[in-house]
C-alpha cells in the first residue's frame, strides 16, 4: 500500500461497511418524536407494570404488547458504568470518558448514555444525574438530542433503590 | 429525517469498521507475488500445491512447505451466475463466482469470471487471469478471470 514496492506486503486494508435502513417501529417512533420535544417517554407493561425505555412495544418478560405511555423524568441514577480509555476512529468524544447505564426516575430498565461534566474517576454507582439537552432548535428524533448526563449534586441513591434494576 | 410525520420513523444507518490486517509471512508473500503479477501457492505435507498459499497444512496442521509458482490459466471446477451484481461485487456487469483450479495447483480458488453471459459458463471450461491495471498487493490485483475461448 504505502510501502515501497520493493518491500514485501505486510498488511492489507479490509474495511467492512454495512448500509442499513433502520425502521424504528411504532413504540420507538413515539419515543424518538418525544425526544425531539425534549421529553422522554417509555411504555408500561399492563401485566408486570415494568416501565421500559426506550419502549420496544412489548414486554420481554410477559410476552405481551405494551401500549400505556409513561412520561419519565430526565433525571436518574447511575447503576453501572465504564471508563473508556481506548480511542477509536469516528469517536465523537475524547478519551477518557464515561458510558453509564442510567436508571431514569420512574423507569425499570436503564438507558445507556454518556456522563460528563465530572472527572471520570468521580463517577460512581448510585450517582444522581440529569440529562443535558441540546438547544431546542437543534433537537431531533435522535438520542443525540441529549448531549450527555451530568451530576445533579444530590446525595447518592442507596444501593437498594436500584439493585433490582441493574 | 422524513418531512411530514409518518407514524413510523426510519433512517439510514451505516456500520463501518476500517480494519487493517497484518497478513503474515505466507499470505504476505502470496500478495507480494500478486503485485508482481505472479501467482504462488505452497506445497502441503502430501505434496499437493495449495493456492492461495496458506500458513498451515489443512490436513496435518503442520506448517506448509516451499512456495510454488503456478500458471495464470486454469479450469473452472464449479460456478454460480450473479445476475444482479451488488455494489461491492468485483464487476459491475453480471458475472460468475467460480472455483478456479490453476495449472499446477491441486486446489481451487474462489474468484469472479467475466463471461458476459451464463451460456458461456460450464464446469471444466478454461479461464485465464485478467490483471488489474495497477497492482498493489491484494487479491483484487486479479481483476477477474476470463474465458480462454473467444466468445
Amino acid at each position: 500500500m504505502t510501502e515501497p514496492r520493493t518491500e514485501p506486503v505486510r498488511k492489507i486494508r479490509t474495511p467492512i461497511r454495512l448500509d442499513y435502513t433502520m425502521t424504528a417501529g411504532e413504540a420507538q417512533s413515539l419515543f424518538l418524536r418525544q425526544i425531539a420535544n425534549g421529553k422522554i417517554f417509555g411504555q408500561r407493561c399492563p401485566e408486570c407494570e415494568k416501565v421500559y425505555v426506550p419502549p420496544r412495544g412489548s414486554c420481554p418478560t410477559c410476552g405481551i404488547a405494551t401500549r400505556d405511555e409513561v412520561e419519565l423524568a430526565d433525571q436518574g441514577t447511575v447503576t453501572t458504568f465504564c471508563i473508556v480509555n481506548i480511542p477509536f476512529a469516528g469517536a465523537a468524544v475524547e478519551v477518557p470518558y464515561v458510558c453509564a447505564s442510567v436508571l431514569l426516575d420512574g423507569a425499570d430498565i436503564t438507558l445507556f448514555h454518556l456522563v460528563q461534566e465530572v472527572p471520570v474517576d468521580e463517577v460512581r454507582m448510585g450517582m444522581r444525574v440529569e440529562a443535558v439537552w441540546v438547544p431546542p432548535e437543534e433537537r431531533g428524533p435522535t438520542l443525540q438530542s441529549i448531549k450527555h448526563f451530568r451530576p445533579t449534586g444530590e446525595p447518592d441513591a442507596p444501593y437498594d433503590a436500584y439493585k433490582d434494576r441493574m | 429525517m422524513p418531512e411530514a410525520s409518518p407514524r413510523v420513523l426510519s433512517a439510514t444507518h451505516v456500520l463501518e469498521y476500517p480494519y487493517t490486517r497484518s497478513v503474515g509471512p505466507v499470505i504476505g508473500r502470496f500478495l507480494t507475488a500478486l503485485r508482481e503479477r505472479r501467482i504462488e501457492g505452497v506445497r502441503g505435507s502430501d505434496g499437493r500445491v495449495i493456492v492461495p498459499a496458506v500458513e498451515y497444512d489443512p490436513v496435518t496442521s503442520e506448517p506448509t512447505g516451499d512456495f510454488v509458482e503456478v500458471g495464470q490459466s486454469g479450469v473452472v471446477t464449479t460456478w454460480a451466475w450473479v445476475y444482479q451484481p451488488r455494489p461491492k461485487h468485483p464487476l459491475d456487469q453480471p458475472f460468475a463466482w467460480a472455483l478456479v483450479r490453476l495449472d499446477g495447483a491441486d486446489t481451487a480458488m474462489l474468484h469472479a469470471v467475466d463471461a458476459g453471459n451464463p451460456s458461456r459458463m460450464r464446469t471444466g471450461m478454461r479461464v485465464r487471469v485478467r490483471w488489474r491495471a495497477e497492482t498493489v498487493g491484494e487479491i483484487q490485483d486479479i481483476e477477474c478471470f476470463e474465458p480462454e475461448d473467444p466468445a
